[in-house]
């Protein structure tokens, strides 16, 4: 092996085709950005941060695309005046806006088209990562470092070093893409691929659809991943064939160095929660203390997808469909297009039968900027991604992550439960 | 060279950005100096109105977990702290650390209690952190590349008014 014939991770490979120099994890690159994702949450401050950096016009407003996500529908008058001055923002300089309602920015990225393989994606919203599934860089910033890449068309970059992720093994009946989601955040810990990539390969990768994708993708970030990308394949191909954008596939050399190889084998995994307040807090359900559930959320980037609800569907239908007396079912599509295919097969009108409160799409109850609030000392069972104390605007509740069918079972019975009760 | 001393306000490992400012608190409002009064109130209802200018805050791995919202460093910032001790960052709250102007130090934190003074000075050759209690010293190496210029000139908006775009130090 010789200087001339690099071998190089996917995420060496994609820093080195944006900043038009061979790219070695430890280096240091300022790179082109193909897709720049501002929300309601980060984009006011990026755009005070632009004015004053003395921005004047954005450097591509082709590449920008603001997503008014977290306060949909605005839950207070500051957040109302942002979604103003987003918008005000976006038309003076020619930025798409979608609307509230629309979607969570990086849901609308991938089932849009906007995101494919071979792009460096920043959004200043740390679930960005999402967007590796479709084979591209993709990061969380802040505002500051959106507004400079709205100014410049360039962000600076450390290139990290890669963890691969090797998936063996087949799951068990009842174990979801969460599930393998959460033992892998358990197996790394918070924080245990801080500064680094992930790299998902392996035989059962196969067996991962794209949603699953974006959900392994997605939760890498609670264990500090900076990148969570996944090979182009037939799966991908499947997804991206109904763009005129499908970007150039980019895949890892033979003999690429990897800081770390991880192998997760699926074949022993079950129907696991992670409980307050770490997401890398994972335990059986089997396993985990008797605990009474008040609130059951069924949404996210994580969670709030058309398999998502059918997964929780099928849990309830199967359960009787019946909820547990005191618990309250919230439903919040992480898009527009979630919902529209959920209003068509009549899964909205179900669960709203079952007693849910739906609510428009968007990032919902997540962080306590938009939709129901728990009350005090309240359990919820969720379909998200962090469980952090204070989370979703009550410090004083308790928030349990899980799959959606896991949710479900909980909705059913009150307490937390496992799945393949109602299998 | 600079040099700061200051009193070390302990916090523990996984502190994420949500435990330093509330989501829920920035949909009322994004400016700091409102903002600062709710600093790591999930941690510590009594926090804000315990710190004083020029305290250092002290975590242990991970700090800055979580969402990657920048008001977390400009609500630091605004308190008053102007240095951030941790055994590791997550990268987001780094940055924009970094971007804001607050010092973020990567160092051994483990035998630093609440109360003790920390003195840190840097200069070309690194950041040395002293606490004045145990006499314990770590000397970090300086931080380099395009990190080191933005802190240099005060945050990525001097930088960018100077440069206009990011010039590469390799």
């Amino acid at each position: 092996m010789t200087a001339s014939t690099p071998t190089q991770t996917i995420s060496e490979k994609i820093l080195s085709a944006k900043s038009g120099r061979t790219a070695r994890a430890g280096d240091v690159v300022v790179c082109d950005v193909d897709l720049v994702l501002g929300t309601d949450a980060s984009a006011p401050m990026a755009i005070g941060y632009f004015e004053r950096m003395g921005g004047t016009r954005v450097h591509d407003a082709s590449r920008v695309v603001f997503a008014l996500d977290h306060y949909s529908p605005p839950s207070s008058a500051a957040t109302k005046g942002f979604h103003d001055q987003v918008r005000a923002f976006a038309e003076k300089q020619g930025v798409r806006v979608y609307e509230i309602g629309e979607g969570i920015s990086h849901q609308i990225a991938v089932e849009r088209g906007l995101a494919h393989p071979g792009m460096l994606i920043v959004g200043a919203d740390s679930h960005t990562v999402t967007c590796g599934a479709v084979n591209a860089f993709a990061t969380g910033v802040g505002s500051s470092d959106l507004a400079a890449a709205m100014l410049t068309g360039q962000l600076w970059f450390r290139v990290p070093q890669t963890i691969r992720v090797a998936l063996v093994g087949s799951r068990a009946a009842g174990v979801a893409a969460k599930d393998v989601a959460l033992a892998m955040v358990s197996l790394l810990g918070s924080g245990g691929a801080e500064y680094h990539a992930l790299e998902f390969t392996g035989p059962s990768v196969q067996d991962f659809s794209l949603d699953d994708r974006l959900v392994l993708s997605n939760l890498a970030v609670e264990a500090g991943a900076k990148a969570a990308v996944w090979e182009a394949d037939a799966v991908l191909e499947t997804h991206l064939a109904r763009f005129a954008d499908r970007g150039d596939a980019v895949s890892a050399d033979q003999g690429a160095l990897y800081v770390r190889d991880v192998v997760l084998d699926l074949s022993p995994l079950v129907p696991t929660v992670a409980l307050p307040h770490l997401p890398e807090n994972v335990v059986p359900i089997s396993r985990a203390p008797e605990t009474p559930i008040h609130m059951v959320f069924l949404g996210t980037c994580t969670g709030g997808r058309v398999a998502d609800y059918h997964e929780a569907l099928a849990v309830l239908e199967r359960g009787g469909g019946k909820l547990a007396k005191g618990v309250h079912l919230v439903v919040t599509p992480a898009s527009s297009e979630v919902e529209r295919e959920l209003a068509a097969d009549g899964t909205l009108v179900k669960l709203a039968r079952m007693g849910a409160t739906i609510t428009m799409p968007g990032c919902g109850a997540c962080c306590g900027t938009s939709g129901v609030v728990p009350s005090d000392g309240m359990n919820v069972i969720s379909t998200a991604n962090r469980n952090f104390k204070a989370r979703m605007g009550n410090a004083t509740a308790s928030i349990y992550l899980a799959s959606p069918a896991a949710c479900a079972a909980a909705a059913l019975t009150g307490r937390l439960t496992d799945p393949r009760l109602f299998a | 060279m600079t040099s700061h001393r200051g009193r070390a306000r302990r916090l523990g490992d996984d502190i994420n950005t949500d435990y330093i400012i509330a989501s829920t608190r920035k949909k009322e409002t994004l400016d700091e100096k409102i903002l600062k009064q709710y600093l790591l109130e999930a941690v510590d209802p009594g926090f804000a109105a315990s710190v004083r200018a020029g305290d250092v805050l002290v975590a242990g791995a991970n700090f800055g977990c979580g969402s990657a919202m920048e008001v977390a460093a400009t609500v630091v910032l605004a308190a008053g702290i102007q240095i951030v001790l941790a055994k590791s960052f997550a990268r987001s709250f780094y940055r924009n650390a970094i971007n804001n102007g607050l010092l973020p130090i990567e160092c051994d934190t483990s035998d630093i209690l609440e109360g003790d003074t920390i003195s840190v000075e840097s200069d070309t050759s690194g950041t040395t952190v002293v606490d004045e209690r145990t006499g314990r010293r770590e000397l970090r190496p300086p931080l380099g590349g395009i990190a080191g210029e933005i802190l240099a000139a005060g945050g990525l908006v001097p930088y960018l008014k100077r440069e206009r775009r990011f010039v590469s130090t390799t």
